[in-house]
């Protein structure tokens, strides 16, 4: 409830700091982004959620539904969707871009979703957070069964209008990254036809 | 040897990561994806069937165990104090109370190790990363990286102190911790080789990626980075 509550008011002063902008484009952003200590709050929110659905003992179908629904709550999905696509989104209709980003949302929750087999039973930790370049940056640290622990880190932005994550660096690999050379492979496999690659994601 | 490594910093990441091997690299790549469908997976499988986890477990910390001499070595050369000296203790500790390194009770203890090797120890001296290489068993390296692998492989101390019987006992460790390490990610192993558009890619992202952050060049400095609230369609 009192989350619901503070997004409702991130999202309010995201809308009244764009019409700041408009009206002041001399304004620093600075002045109206939001500070590092809700980022980490946005992260905290959502590595308890993790960590609550992989030691709920649910079956693993049910853990994919919760975490498809967690990566559309707490993730910029339209913004990571068109990242991912690339410059091939520049020739496409916005049909095309709708199209393709609730093609990639099931795509992405299924495929990285069956990998959260290996957290079952584990935790993560949510440590410092600080400003960078654009953006916030939370280093989380996940402690899995039988395993070193490894650091997770969330880049997360306001810029949407909303706190959310858009990016996830596991022990360095920038998933956005990932996904871009994955999804870059995927249209090149269909000769550049966006319409075959969101066919493709929704029958993988 | 102290001015030599206060002379030199980390080098800076190319903008773009160029990949002028590609060509032979795609060949290596195909051949090590068969080689891992034909022999190493199926040997994986067989050996992780077979050997209970605790065999694995003991085969894998013999392993390491045997890598820490190197370590020292290397931890020395990078004029690390630090991580000599605890690599050492962790050396003394699995040797003697974990029977010759079958158990790790020095993990327990809170000394993890700090495993290095000859490619770190030239980073540390300054040689750049150089293009990436995919090497034929091996998997992916950098030019930097596979020439610290074959000084990893001649310049190992246990090379010179082990007989030769004890030299091949290692050596046949070293080949089933390999294949443990292939059975018990087999899972993470198999999605990028065998379900990904382009396994090739896919393993050389994430093989830099991982590689910088294991050598500390930061994600701050990585030019390849892209904003995508600055330009959503931006490559």
């Amino acid at each position: 409830m009192a989350n619901e509550l503070s997004r409702r008011r991130v999202l309010g002063l995201g809308l009244a700091a764009g019409a700041a902008i408009c009206l002041a484009p001399g304004l620093p952003r600075a002045a109206w982004a939001l500070d590092v200590g809700q980022a980490r709050g946005l992260i905290d929110d959502v590595v308890n959620e993790i960590n609550r659905v992989i030691n709920s003992g649910e079956s693993e179908a049910a853990m994919l539904t919760q975490f498809e629904a967690l990566f559309v709550r707490y993730a910029d999905v339209p913004v990571i969707a068109r990242s991912v696509l690339g410059p091939a989104g520049r020739q496409a209709s916005p049909e095309q871009i709708s199209g393709f980003t609730t093609a990639f949302q099931g795509y992405i929750s299924r495929r990285y979703g069956r990998r959260f087999r290996e957290f079952i039973g584990g935790r993560i930790e949510v440590g410092d957070a600080r400003a960078v370049k654009s953006y916030y940056e939370v280093i989380t640290t996940a402690f899995l069964q039988g395993e070193s622990p490894f650091e997770v880190r969330f880049h997360v932005s306001d810029k949407s209008g909303r706190l959310l994550f858009f990016n996830i660096i596991i022990e360095g690999v920038n998933m956005l990254a990932s996904a871009r050379t994955e999804i870059g492979a995927m249209l090149d496999r269909q000769g550049g036809n966006l319409d075959a690659l969101i066919a493709e994601l929704q029958r993988t | 040897m102290c001015l030599a490594v206060a002379g030199c910093s980390a080098p800076p990441l190319p903008a773009v990561t160029p990949d002028p091997y590609e060509g032979r690299n795609r060949s290596v790549h195909g051949f090590n994806k068969t080689l891992d469908q034909t022999i190493v997976r199926p040997s994986a499988f067989g050996y992780g069937g077979v050997a209970p986890g605790p065999l694995r477990s003991g085969i894998q910390n013999i392993s390491l165990n045997l890598g820490l001499p190197s370590d020292i070595v290397n931890s020395l050369l990078q004029a690390r104090p630090g991580a000599a000296l605890e690599n050492t203790v962790r050396l003394a500790v699995n040797t003697t109370i974990g029977i010759g390194g079958v158990f790790d009770p020095a993990t327990a203890m809170g000394i993890e190790g700090e495993p290095t090797g000859y490619g770190e120890t030239l980073h540390v001296w300054g040689m750049a990363e150089g293009n990436y290489v995919e090497v034929p068993l091996i998997g992916p390296s950098t030019d930097r990286d596979a020439l610290g692998l074959v000084m990893d492989i001649f310049l190992d101390p246990l090379r010179f102190t082990l007989p030769t019987v004890e030299a091949n006992v290692s050596t046949g460790v070293q080949i089933l911790a390999g294949l443990g390490r292939r059975y018990r990610y087999s899972d993470t192993i198999d999605s990028i080789l065998y379900d990904s558009a382009d396994s090739y890619a896919q393993l050389k992202l994430l093989y830099l990626q991982n590689r910088r952050f294991q050598l500390g060049q930061t994600v701050e400095n990585d030019a390849d980075f892209v904003d995508p609230y600055e330009d959503p369609y931006g490559q």
